[in-house]
């Protein structure tokens, strides 16, 4: 999966979370609570709609690595890459 | 003949607007059924029926703002046949409309049928913004406050007048509860993890029922203690204010049915869709602001409620401060300095509210 279409998923979820918030407004190196008034309700939906969406497994310990969208994207492309051989 | 009155939804509630009947004339209905949607400052709420029995007239309109108070339908009790009511034409059905309630009033104030909408909001909600885009508008400057900022104005404003409050503060040492609900969480799915806030939830209403004396309602110059704990939840609906439905029933749940009755009310209040039982029923306000990132919280009291329980964030040492709003009439800061350590011992032992 493209880092491009990893990151217009993660902005739709966002979307759903958040939806008075404007996609084109969400820095994508700053915190997304900083950003969107989330709490930790919100937070963990989001964080199952991304398990959903990607089909991943997300730890409560990799919840750090989901604070910005640029590591959001990371984080998924990293975990939806093949195995290595 | 039974008569079905439009309840107050809050404490700063005059007037509802209903917009849906979901009865019809021979319905039979039970206590706990859904029958009406109605529209108030703060949210559309799913009204429920508090009586048995069979629906003999609908009074009033849909569309209709109406008192507190208004008889709304006429029922037959108990007994009555169903039969003996000629029904009308079959009202319509279909899916519930999912809007929010500032994109409702402006939906009637832009006339624009929120039926023709597509929602862009969470689980399809219409927003206020779908509303304005389709009537191809931009909002103008507010000149009067919005509806819900009036409401809870109202709602506070008679708990400052009415209320005399005092606060006390109590820091609970939760090293050991996190490392609890970090090893819980590690061996469930996300879909079932827990939130702290599910714990806190759970503690204040285990306190409860040891401290039954900040459980329920300052009425008539005298405390009317309530035999269970309906957890009004302070809901922040982002820039659209504050809303505080109950999680009914709290003490009997377990820790994963209200973690389930957080998440279904959250999202249910954002979409618009609360309950009048919710609404009318809390008996104490929890409200957690630690994920703002404040050390305390000091809240104002929900009347005709007695006590409100507040929650900032977990310091870096590991300590929350759990802070209660007590009303003098009802209890001294005595009590209430107990009631807080009860809530400060049981979530230090998790498992206990397991």
């Amino acid at each position: 999966m493209k880092k491009e279409e990893i990151k217009a998923s993660i902005l739709k979820i966002l979307k759903t979370i958040a939806p008075e918030v404007p996609s084109d407004s969400i820095r994508a190196d700053a915190p997304f609570r900083d950003q969107l008034e989330i709490d930790s309700m919100d937070f963990l939906n989001f964080a199952v709609r991304i398990h959903k969406e990607f089909g991943i497994e997300i730890p409560e310990s990799d919840y750090r690595l989901l604070n910005t969208l640029e590591h959001c994207v990371s984080y998924v492309e990293q975990k939806c890459a093949p195995e290595p051989r | 003949m039974l008569e079905f009155k439009m309840p107050s939804l809050g404490a700063e509630m005059t007037s509802g607007t209903l917009t849906e009947w979901k009865i019809k004339p021979g319905d039979r209905v039970k206590r706990g059924d859904i029958v009406a949607v109605v529209d108030t400052d703060k949210a559309a709420i799913e009204m429920e029926i508090w009586m048995d029995g069979v629906v003999e007239k609908l009074l009033v309109e849909p569309g209709k703002k109406v008192e507190v108070g208004t008889t709304l339908a006429l029922l037959q009790g108990e007994g009555a046949q169903a039969a003996a009511v000629s029904p009308p034409a079959a009202r319509e059905t279909g899916e519930r409309l999912r809007i929010s309630p500032l994109a409702r009033k402006r939906a009637q104030e832009l006339g624009v049928n929120p039926a023709t909408l597509r929602g862009t909001g969470p689980e399809g909600t219409i927003t206020e913004s779908d509303v304005e885009r389709a009537a191809g508008e931009a909002k103008p400057d507010a000149g009067e406050a919005p509806s819900i900022r009036r409401a809870i104005a109202a709602a506070m404003s008679r708990s400052k007048r009415e209320i005399p409050h005092y606060y006390l503060a109590f820091t609970i040492p939760m090293a050991g509860t996190l490392d609890w609900l970090e090893r819980e969480n590690a061996r469930r799915p996300i879909t079932s993890r827990l939130l702290l806030a599910a714990l806190l939830v759970k503690a204040v209403a285990k306190a409860c029922q040891e401290h039954p004396e900040f459980n329920g309602f300052w009425k008539n110059d005298r405390f009317e203690p309530s035999s269970s704990v309906h957890a009004g939840m302070a809901i922040s609906l982002r820039k659209q204010g504050l809303i505080a439905p109950a999680i009914l029933n709290a003490e009997k749940q377990s820790l994963d049915q209200l973690m389930e009755s957080l998440k279904d009310l959250t999202a249910r209040a954002r979409a618009g869709s609360l309950r009048s039982s919710e609404m009318m029923e809390g008996t104490i306000t929890i409200t957690n602001l630690g994920d703002l990132g404040v050390d305390q919280v000091f809240g104002v009291i929900y009347p005709p409620q007695v006590a409100l329980v507040g929650f900032g964030r977990v310091s870096v040492e590991k300590n929350l401060v759990a802070t209660l709003s007590g009303d003098h009439r009802a209890t001294d800061g005595a009590r209430g300095a107990l009631f807080l350590a009860k809530i400060g011992k049981l979530l230090a032992s998790p498992e206990v509210l397991l």
